[in-house]
């Protein structure tokens, strides 16, 4: 136990250390080159080591994976396309973990920015003790582990045998009204299991996408908004005419950070139903391929199809943050 | 220190709602919140705090309490209060599924883990800031893209090559993946600070003669530790709250780390609500501990625009 706390401390000091020493030499080495090579030089080296890692971690194995997405299960032998067109031929897959991590998109984001900033509206309005108090209640799921928060939430949807007390939340008020009960994750009819699982990313996320929109809110300039009222425009109309056009870039930040959340969505999911009953998700399926079946074809094959699906938001945040750049 | 610390979003509204509010005090301010709101947010934050309540009280119930009655009927019949227990949390920490060494496990993972990018990404994002050179937006770019990309595509690989290096199980494991994907956005966040920083200051260091290595120690690094608390605490929360990483490389055995730890107690106690229950407040004390410290900090970071793949 002491060991490994003590390994922890001094891998930290050794690591510092050597970065320490790392810089120290290339800032040496950079100056002793001759002429003006060593100026030249210098910015590369300092960023090397960092873009290394990020280069072996990162790009590197992504373009190994898509390599494997094309070969069998222990990525020996090239067999073509046979992955995605088992993954595709498979109507559990499409219909199933395809058509749920869809849902999860679409939902999601949207409920979180709603939410969001429904509550960072509402909280501008207290005074400032009311205000911390509850931002600080609506953040606080956020520091608990995605498997912290479905142990947590086991206790709202948990079920027993008809005719026994009711230990889960929702079903003990259903008992009072004489219903149910209700195995709430079993129940995939309009996907309310996987419905009840987004519940509870959701309590995790709101608190973070509150947190932007709240600030944002409040960097709305007051005089905007009281000529409109001068102008004698509703509440309503300020908000939806005045704060939220000014307040759209921070928007699309929160929309676009939940939606890459959503799309790897794994804990969630493992942790409650681990995919049963319909609720599979991209993540999960991953796992499974690696876990149960040791297929790494198919698990690249998952791997690209995500990939694919996030071109479309790298190329947006690389423009957004040029545009940022620019102004 | 300190007064740099506050962060624009705590600092700014205050005085912008104090304008709003003061511009319209002759009136009745329509801005502020009537009964309703109040009763809306209230409502709100039970719902929010329900489920940690329950679990909370749970893991300090009997086996059979937990297993046959809710937990609110401790608060409906408070004299029950008297059977509750400290024996859910004796048993997990020193059980079969030793959640104590998955604590200390966790704490071994996570601080080299967040610790270690910190000086890496502060010398390239003193590059990116404060140097000119050729490629510099392309490869700035470049590390912006790498932010919304998951770390599902390095499983694989990385898997494969830690078999070689024969790391799979092992902390290092661990903490060379965490670093590696969390370099990206400790440079984007650190740079995005630094570049708020006044340049007239480096150069007038530039001129008396001081090198890089000494503009970056003695006024780029301790004017940048906001930034710098502001990741620590976001990369600490992601390494501590892991599963998938946890699981792919380290994976259940001596070396697990409290998010796999509670799910083992899950997966071998199917019914042992109040053990996991008691192993789920294990695990979440110290991120909400150092969530609630560290708030402003954290919240800077957030605010800072980064968006996290």
């Amino acid at each position: 136990m002491l060991i490994k706390i003590l390994t922890a401390v001094i891998t930290v000091a050794a690591g510092i250390a050597a970065a320490f020493v790392l810089y120290w030499v290339l800032n040496q080495f950079s100056e002793h080159l001759p002429g003006s090579w060593g100026r030249r030089i210098q910015p590369y080296l300092f960023i090397l080591p960092a873009l290394a890692a990020i280069v072996v971690f990162t790009v590197y194995p992504a373009i190994l994976t898509v390599i494997n997405s094309f070969k069998d299960n222990f990525s020996r032998n090239w067999i073509g396309l046979a992955n995605y067109r088992a993954l595709f031929g498979s109507s559990t897959f499409v219909r199933g973990t395809l058509f749920n991590t869809l849902l999860w998109i679409l939902i999601v984001p949207a409920a979180c920015v709603i939410m969001g900033l429904a509550v960072a509206v509402l909280a501008d309005r207290l005074g400032p003790r009311g205000e911390k108090t509850t931002k600080t209640v609506i953040f606080l799921p956020m520091a608990v582990s995605l498997v912290g928060a479905a142990t947590v939430w086991r206790f709202i949807y948990a079920s027993e045998p008809k005719g026994s007390t009711q230990i889960g939340l929702l079903n003990a008020i259903g008992s009072i009204f004489h219903k149910g009960p209700v195995a709430w994750l079993d129940t995939s009819t309009f996907h309310l299991n996987s419905l009840l699982l987004m519940v509870i990313l959701l309590w995790v996320q709101v608190g973070f996408s509150m947190v932007l929109l709240s600030a944002a809110v409040k960097s709305v300039p007051a005089d905007t908004i009281e000529a409109a009222r001068m102008d004698g425009a509703s509440e309503r109309q300020i908000f939806a005419r005045v704060v939220v056009p000014q307040i759209r870039g921070t928007i699309i930040t929160v929309f676009i950070t939940v939606l890459i959340t959503v799309m790897k969505i794994f804990d969630v999911v493992y942790v409650t139903t681990a995919g049963e009953f319909n609720t599979d998700v991209l993540g999960n399926q991953f796992w499974t391929q690696i876990s149960t079946y040791f297929n790494y074809g198919a698990a690249s094959a998952i791997v690209v199809i995500l990939m694919i699906a996030i071109i479309p938001v790298m190329w947006y945040q690389v423009k957004h943050f040029q545009s940022e750049e620019a102004t | 220190m300190t007064s740099t610390a506050t962060t624009e979003a705590a600092a700014s509204p205050t005085s912008k709602t104090r304008r709003r509010r003061s511009a319209t005090h002759f009136d009745a301010n329509p801005a502020r919140a009537g009964w309703l709101v109040k009763s809306i947010l209230i409502v709100l934050c039970v719902l929010w705090l329900i489920p940690l309540i329950g679990t909370f009280i749970t893991s300090f119930r009997t086996v059979d309490a937990a297993a046959n009655t809710g937990w609110w009927s401790v608060i409906v019949h408070p004299s029950t209060l008297s059977s509750l227990t400290l024996q859910n949390y004796k048993t997990a920490l020193g059980g079969s599924t030793d959640m104590g060494a998955a604590f200390v496990n966790s704490l071994a993972i996570t601080l080299p883990a967040t610790f270690i990018p910190l000086l890496i990404a502060s010398w390239a994002a003193y590059a990116f800031t404060f140097m000119q050179f050729r490629g510099r937006n392309f490869l700035f770019l470049f590390i912006v893209s790498m932010l919304v990309v998951p770390n599902y595509v390095a499983f694989i690989p990385i898997l494969k090559l830690y078999k070689n290096l024969g790391l799979n199980g092992t902390f290092p494991a661990a903490w060379l993946f965490h670093i590696g994907f969390g370099l990206s956005l400790a440079i984007y966040i650190l740079r995005n600070y630094m570049s708020t920083l006044p340049k007239t200051v480096m150069e007038s260091a530039k001129m008396d003669g001081a090198s890089s290595y000494q503009t970056f120690y003695r006024l780029v690094l301790p004017m940048s530790v906001p930034a710098l608390a502001a990741f620590a605490i976001f990369q600490f929360l992601w390494v501590w709250n892991d599963l998938l990483v946890a699981l792919v490389f380290i994976g259940p055995g001596p070396n697990q780390p409290v998010t796999v730890a509670l799910t083992q107690l899950k997966g071998q106690l199917g019914q042992g609500w109040e053990l996991t229950t008691a192993g789920g407040f294990i695990t979440l004390i110290l991120p909400v501990i150092v969530f609630l410290a560290l708030q402003r900090y954290f919240v800077r970071g957030l605010t800072s625009g980064a968006v996290k793949g």
